[in-house]
């Protein structure tokens, strides 16, 4: 299935005026970035998609530095911190139902039983998943979705892949995304406003969390681009195999072949 | 004087080399797991117990990390590995300043995420390393608020120098430090070489420097 293929079915799932609109302008970006393609100076062989990714990460960019990161500046300034953790327990307490069914998918049976029980207790224990009991009773949340599921099957990650406004992602982790979609409750409530403001909300709170991070990127990348990019592949791997992924070849010890040494 | 009265000064003499060597053997058989906790439990303990620091003070992040963490890395072998074959063609003088200015970078970067602890704890996981290894990879975990970041070291042992290992990569959430920083020094290299690169990361940390 390809990406405009995705996109369009979404759209039509989706029969949201304004997102549907927002998503379509997404697809032209996109196909003009293709346009824009040409030969990069280091082809990385996880990454034969270079120049189109690099180009939807730049918009990308510009979107973020223009609209979402000053409205999640605004959100962490206005917006007092409990109530913004109350905000990202109530939409993690809905990943911890997706991360279940999946952790169940994977048949890790501790994983499973630790996300429903954070899901029973949170919502219950915990006022409809406001707070966040499970953590302090010391349930530990095993995040999951339906990429990770698919990669500990056996299925390989797949060319790197930039989407447009999402961000960094894998071909795998994009087809996944239509059942992360169908995966997450507030997609289906058929109030559509009162959905869209929902996502919007779990948006805003999201990137504000990752505020401090972004900071630290922007200074510690000579290059944004592949910096965002090797990192987001390594976690990946990482995340795919549970923190023993299998040795890449390393490169010999150069201190070894030095000749002076101080 | 009598044989005896220099039998006591040898004997004091030797009580003396004694207690003066034998802490420096201790510190020696530091195993590599348990130095990265007490390193990791001092510097967490410090910060917590600073003020300073917990607002963001960035001086002060970056003076804790001079002090106590720097000593216990091979840095030269970090900026080695992550530049790559061009260390090679590279003159000493040029190797001093990639070291320099690689340092400045990533004690900046590290400074940034240690400014943001609370009250995370640190736990070790067990060593999977033979008596003999020269290096070893220690893994450990940072925990607080429910989440658990992983947080990997690995380490050269460096007999009679220190506390007898030395850092030589890091890994956050499963990304290694030299890796990721490796392709971002080709890319600089191969487009304007070890000079260009140079130049990229002291404007970098000039720019990094002015937003503190």
């Amino acid at each position: 299935m390809t990406l405009v293929q995705m996109i369009t079915t979404f759209c039509q799932a989706h029969p949201t005026a304004w997102l549907d609109r927002v998503l379509r302008m997404g697809l032209v970006v996109a196909v003009f970035a293709l346009q824009a393609c040409a030969t990069v100076a280091n082809p990385d062989p996880r990454d034969p998609m270079e120049s189109w990714n690099r180009g939807v990460f730049g918009f990308n960019d510009t979107v973020d530095a223009a609209v979402i990161k000053p409205v999640a500046k605004t959100y962490r300034d206005v917006v007092p911190n409990w109530m913004r953790t109350g905000v990202g327990n109530f939409f993690g307490n809905l990943d911890d139902l997706w991360s279940g069914v999946n952790n169940a998918l994977q048949l890790r049976g501790l994983d499973t039983a630790d996300s429903f029980g954070r899901v029973v207790i949170n919502t219950t224990l915990g006022l409809g998943g406001l707070l966040d009991i499970a953590s302090e009773m010391g349930i530990e949340r095993h995040s999951a979705n339906f990429g990770l599921t698919l990669g500990r099957w056996g299925v390989g990650a797949g060319p790197f892949v930039v989407i447009p406004f999402w961000g960094s992602s894998t071909l795998r982790d994009t087809g996944a995304m239509v059942f992360d979609i169908k995966g997450n409750p507030v997609n289906h409530i058929d109030d559509v406003p009162r959905r869209d403001v929902l996502t919007l909300v779990n948006l805003i709170d999201t990137r504000a969390t990752y505020l401090k991070a972004g900071e630290v990127v922007e200074e510690a990348a000579l290059d944004k681009y592949s910096f965002t990019r090797d990192a987001f592949l390594q976690r990946r791997r990482n995340q795919v195999y549970d923190g023993n992924p299998p040795e890449e070849e390393e490169l010999p010890n150069p201190d070894d072949a030095l000749a002076p040494k101080q | 004087m009598t044989r005896s009265f220099f039998r006591s000064v040898l004997t004091a003499a030797a009580l003396v080399l004694t207690a003066m060597v034998v802490p420096v053997v201790h510190a020696e058989e530091e195993a590599p797991d348990a130095l990265i906790k007490r390193l990791s439990v001092d510097v967490l303990e410090t910060i917590k117990n600073d003020k300073a620091i917990r607002a963001g003070d960035m001086a002060k992040v970056i003076a804790l990390v001079d002090l106590r963490i720097m000593p216990n890395v091979n840095f030269q072998r970090m900026t080695a590995s992550a530049v790559g074959p061009a260390w090679r063609q590279a003159t000493p003088e040029q190797q001093k300043r990639l070291q320099e200015e690689f340092k400045i970078l990533l004690v900046r970067t590290y400074a940034g995420a240690l400014a943001q602890v609370t009250d995370q704890t640190i736990s070790m996981k067990p060593l999977r390393a033979a008596a003999e290894d020269k290096e070893v990879l220690v893994r450990s975990e940072v925990k607080g608020n429910g989440d658990s970041i992983q947080l990997d070291y690995r380490l050269e042992k460096t007999p009679g120098q220190g506390a007898g290992w030395r850092i030589y990569n890091l890994n956050v959430l499963g990304v290694w430090l030299v890796e990721t920083y490796r392709s971002q020094f080709a890319a600089e290299i191969n487009a304007k070489g070890v000079d260009g690169l140079i130049a990229t990361l002291t404007e970098r940390n000039k720019n990094n420097g002015k937003k503190a």
